[in-house]
C-alpha cells in the first residue's frame, strides 16, 4: 500500500514541478478552534537543488488528462505512466507533512479527466476534507480547472486560500498555434467571476465580521516564458492588465523548460531562458513595489528587457534628464527610482534623514548599491559625480565594475582592451 | 571606564541600564562573563538584578520606541555576541539622553542593533522552516536544532499557534536546553541525552515511511535543467543540513 503511494508521490510530484508558485503568505486564517495550522508571513521549508523554494506541498491529483496541450508533460499525445491518487491519499500526504513542519500546506493541481466540473469537484473535495474533518487551518491552493461550473468555484473559495487559473501563453494567437482546444476566454472568465466573488465577500465581511473566508490570500496566475515567439512588452502588458482587471496577487513568470520535440516548440536541448525570466520578475516589482507604469518600461520603442543590466538601470539611462536627484530632499517616490536603491533602503533613507542629513559613508552602510547609484544622486558631500556622462558611458562602468552572477565567462575579447 | 558585570540575563542587562542613571557612570562596557578581566585603566563593577529596576528602564524604553524598536533591542540580546550587551546599553543612552528612536539609522549604534536584529530575525525565520518533527513512539513530536543565535524565546509563540493539538518538543542542542508543548502550555526543559545508540524503536512505526516519502518528493520536484547549486546553498546553508530530512542519504 505505502510503496504504491510512494510511487504516485514521484510521478506527481514530477508532473506538478513545472507550476511555479509557492507563495504561502497573504492569508487571513488562524488556528481559532485548535486543530491544526496556521497561516501567516509565509515559509519556504526548503529549497530545491535548482533553488527554488518549497513551501508548499505541490502534487496533481492525477495526470490523466483530455487535452493536448503541447508545452505540457502531462498532455494526452506523451507516452509517460499515468496515475491518479485517491481524495484520502492527498489528505494523509497533507497532514503528515504539516505535523513535521515540512510544508506550509497544499497546492493542489490536476490533469483534467473526463471534463472540467468532475475534476473540480475532486479537487474541492479534498480542501473540504482537510478543513471539515481534520480541523486543517494550513495554506491550500487550488487550480481552478478553466470550463468548472461557479458553484463548484465558489465552494473552491471557501475552503481554499488561494485559486489560480493560470494564462498558459501570454499571447492569444501563441495558446491557438500550442493548445488548439484551448480558449483563452475559459481561463479569463474565471478570473474575473473570483475577482467579483472577491470583492462582495469583502463587503460582506465589513458587515458581519463572522461570514466566512472566501479565497484570503486571491489568486494568481501563471505565463511560460519563451515557449512562442512573443516579446517581453506582450509578457508585461498582458500581466498589467491581469493585475488591473482581476486584482490578481501575483503573475508567476515560468521559463520554458523543453519537454518535447514538436516543431511548434523549442529544440530539446535549448537553454531555459532564466536571465529573461528574471528580467521579467524585476519588471513585475517595479510595477508592483516600485510605481512604475508599464510604459515605462516597455513600449513599441524598447519591447524587450536588456538582458545585461537590470531594468530600473535601463530606464533611468533612457530618461537621464530627471537626474541626479538629492538623496536629502527628494520624495520616497523619487528615491525608488534610483537604480541600486531598493524599497528598505529608500524607506531607511527617509526615516533617517529627519536626524541628519546623508553622505555616502552612511548610504553605504544603509545598504545602497553605490557602483550604481552614485551616478544619479548627490548628498551631503561635495563629492558627486561631475563629468557630463553618456547613457552608454554609464552602463560601460557599472557593467565594468560588477561581475553578473549569470554570466559565468566574460567574453574572451575582452581581454583585448584590459 | 567602567565593566558592568550582569547576570546574563535580560532583566539584568535592563538593570545595567539603570545603573548606569543610577550611579551617573560614563564611559561603560558591559559584560555578562564574570570572568572578563579588568585592565589598568579600567574598574569592574557588578549589578544587582532587581525586577523592578528592570521593570522601570523597560517602561521607559517602551514609552520612547515602537513595539519594533524594542523588539529589536530584545534580539540584539539573543545574539549572544560579545558586544551586545555594550551595544544595548549604549543605544539605550541614546534614546533617552539623545532622543533618539528606532529610526535614527545615521546613529552607528542604531545601525548595528538593528542590523544584528535582522541577523537574529533570519535566524529565528530559518528555524520555522527547518525544524524537522520526528514522531516519537510516545506520540510527542521531536525537533533537534542548534541555532547560531538563541532564538528559541522568539520561535515558541509561532509553534504553539501552529501544532495546537499535537504534543512536541523543540530542543537546543547547543545551549542544552528546550520547550515542551503539553496541548496547553510551553514550557521550558532540559534533560541530559545519555552516550550510546540511539534506541531504534523510540520512533513512531511510520516515521520513517514519511521520512523517504518527504525525500521522494524533495527528489521529484527538482527541475535538473534548471540547477543551481550557487542559489540552493544561499538559501540553505549547509551549517543547516545536519537537521534536514531531505538533506539525508535513504
Amino acid at each position: 500500500m505505502s510503496e504504491r503511494v510512494r510511487e504516485k508521490l514521484k510521478i506527481l510530484a514530477d508532473a506538478a514541478k513545472y507550476d511555479v508558485s509557492c507563495a504561502s503568505s497573504g492569508s487571513t486564517r488562524k488556528n481559532t478552534n485548535k486543530g491544526l495550522g496556521d497561516t501567516g508571513s509565509g515559509i519556504c521549508h526548503t529549497y530545491t537543488s535548482d533553488g527554488r523554494c518549497v513551501s508548499l506541498l505541490k502534487i496533481l491529483l492525477t495526470n490523466f488528462c483530455i487535452y493536448d496541450c503541447a508545452y505540457c508533460v502531462t498532455r494526452k499525445s506523451n507516452d509517460i505512466e499515468r496515475t491518479a491518487f485517491t481524495v484520502k491519499e492527498v489528505v494523509d500526504l497533507t497532514i503528515n507533512f504539516y505535523r513535521r513542519n515540512y510544508i506550509e500546506g497544499l497546492f493542489l493541481s490536476s490533469g483534467i479527466f473526463k471534463n472540467a466540473d468532475y475534476t473540480m469537484e475532486r479537487l474541492v473535495r479534498v480542501a473540504k476534507e482537510l478543513r471539515q474533518q481534520h480541523k486543517f487551518n494550513g495554506y491550500i491552493h487550488l487550480k481552478t480547472i478553466p470550463g468548472a461550473s461557479d458553484e463548484l468555484m465558489k465552494e473552491a473559495g471557501l475552503y481554499a486560500d488561494r485559486l489560480s487559473v493560470n494564462i498558459e501563453i501570454p499571447t492569444e494567437s501563441g495558446l491557438k498555434l500550442l493548445a488548439p482546444d484551448k480558449d483563452r476566454q475559459d481561463m479569463i472568465r474565471p478570473m474575473n467571476y473570483l475577482k467579483n466573488e472577491i470583492i462582495q465577500n469583502k463587503e460582506e465581511r465589513k458587515l458581519f465580521r463572522k461570514s466566512p473566508l472566501f479565497v484570503p490570500a486571491g489568486q494568481s496566475s501563471q505565463m511560460i516564458i519563451g515557449a512562442t515567439k512573443e516579446t517581453d512588452k506582450d509578457i508585461m502588458y498582458t500581466a498589467d492588465s491581469m493585475y488591473r482587471n482581476f486584482s490578481l496577487k501575483r503573475v508567476y513568470y515560468s521559463g520554458y523548460v523543453p519537454i518535447s520535440n514538436d516543431s511548434r516548440l523549442p529544440m530539446l536541448n535549448t537553454a531555459v531562458p532564466m536571465v529573461r525570466e528574471n528580467r521579467l520578475y524585476q519588471a513585475d516589482w517595479l510595477m508592483r513595489f516600485y510605481g512604475f507604469n508599464v510604459r515605462e518600461l516597455l513600449n513599441p520603442a524598447t519591447p524587450h528587457l536588456d538582458l545585461d543590466i537590470d531594468p530600473k538601470l535601463g530606464w533611468a539611462l533612457r530618461n537621464l534628464d530627471k537626474f541626479p536627484i538629492d538623496i536629502n530632499k527628494a520624495d520616497l517616490q523619487l528615491i525608488l527610482r534610483v537604480p541600486g536603491i531598493g524599497v528598505q533602503s529608500a524607506q531607511k533613507i527617509v526615516s533617517a534623514r529627519i536626524y541628519q542629513r546623508l553622505n555616502w559613508d552612511h548610504l553605504k552602510k544603509l545598504g545602497v548599491a553605490l557602483n550604481r547609484a552614485k551616478y544619479f544622486i548627490t548628498c551631503s558631500s561635495r563629492e558627486f559625480e561631475r563629468r557630463n556622462l553618456s547613457a552608454t558611458q554609464i552602463k560601460q562602468y557599472i557593467l565594468s565594475t560588477s561581475a553578473s552572477k549569470y554570466l559565468k565567462s566574460q567574453p574572451a575579447q575582452l581581454e583585448l582592451f584590459t | 571606564m567602567t565593566i558592568l558585570v550582569f547576570d546574563g540575563s535580560w532583566y539584568g542587562l535592563l538593570c545595567c541600564i539603570f545603573d548606569v542613571y543610577e550611579y551617573k557612570l560614563d564611559a561603560v562596557s558591559v559584560t555578562g562573563n564574570a570572568y572578563d578581566q579588568a585592565d589598568a585603566f579600567s574598574s569592574k563593577r557588578e549589578v544587582y538584578t532587581d525586577p523592578e529596576h528592570a521593570a522601570r528602564v523597560y517602561k521607559g524604553l517602551a514609552g520612547k520606541l515602537s513595539a519594533k524598536g524594542l523588539g529589536d533591542l530584545y534580539a540584539c540580546f539573543l545574539s549572544e555576541l560579545p558586544e551586545a550587551p555594550s551595544l544595548v546599553v549604549r543605544y539605550a543612552r541614546a534614546v533617552f539622553s539623545d532622543g533618539l528612536t528606532e529610526n535614527a539609522f545615521g546613529n552607528a549604534d542604531v545601525l548595528k542593533v538593528t542590523q544584528i536584529a535582522k541577523m537574529v530575525s533570519r535566524e529565528r525565520h530559518r528555524m520555522k522552516a527547518f525544524i524537522r518533527f520526528q514522531l516519537t513512539a510516545d506520540n510527542i513530536y521531536f525537533a533537534e536544532i542548534e541555532p547560531d543565535f538563541n532564538v528559541i524565546p522568539l520561535i515558541a509563540g509561532h509553534f504553539k499557534r501552529r501544532y495546537a493539538d499535537q504534543e512536541w518538543i523543540i530542543f537546543d542542542k547547543r545551549r542544552k536546553y528546550g520547550i515542551y508543548y503539553d496541548l496547553q502550555k510551553v514550557e521550558e526543559v532540559q534533560f541530559t541525552f545519555s552516550e550510546g545508540k540511539a534506541n531504534p524503536n523510540a520512533f513512531s512505526e511510520s516515521e520513517a515511511l514519511y521520512q523517504n516519502m518527504w525525500k521522494d518528493y524533495f527528489k521529484h520536484v527538482s527541475i535538473d535543467s534548471r540547477k543551481n547549486t550557487a542559489l540552493h546553498l544561499r538559501h540553505v546553508p549547509k551549517r543547516y543540513w545536519k537537521h534536514l530530512i531531505e538533506k539525508q542519504v535513504y
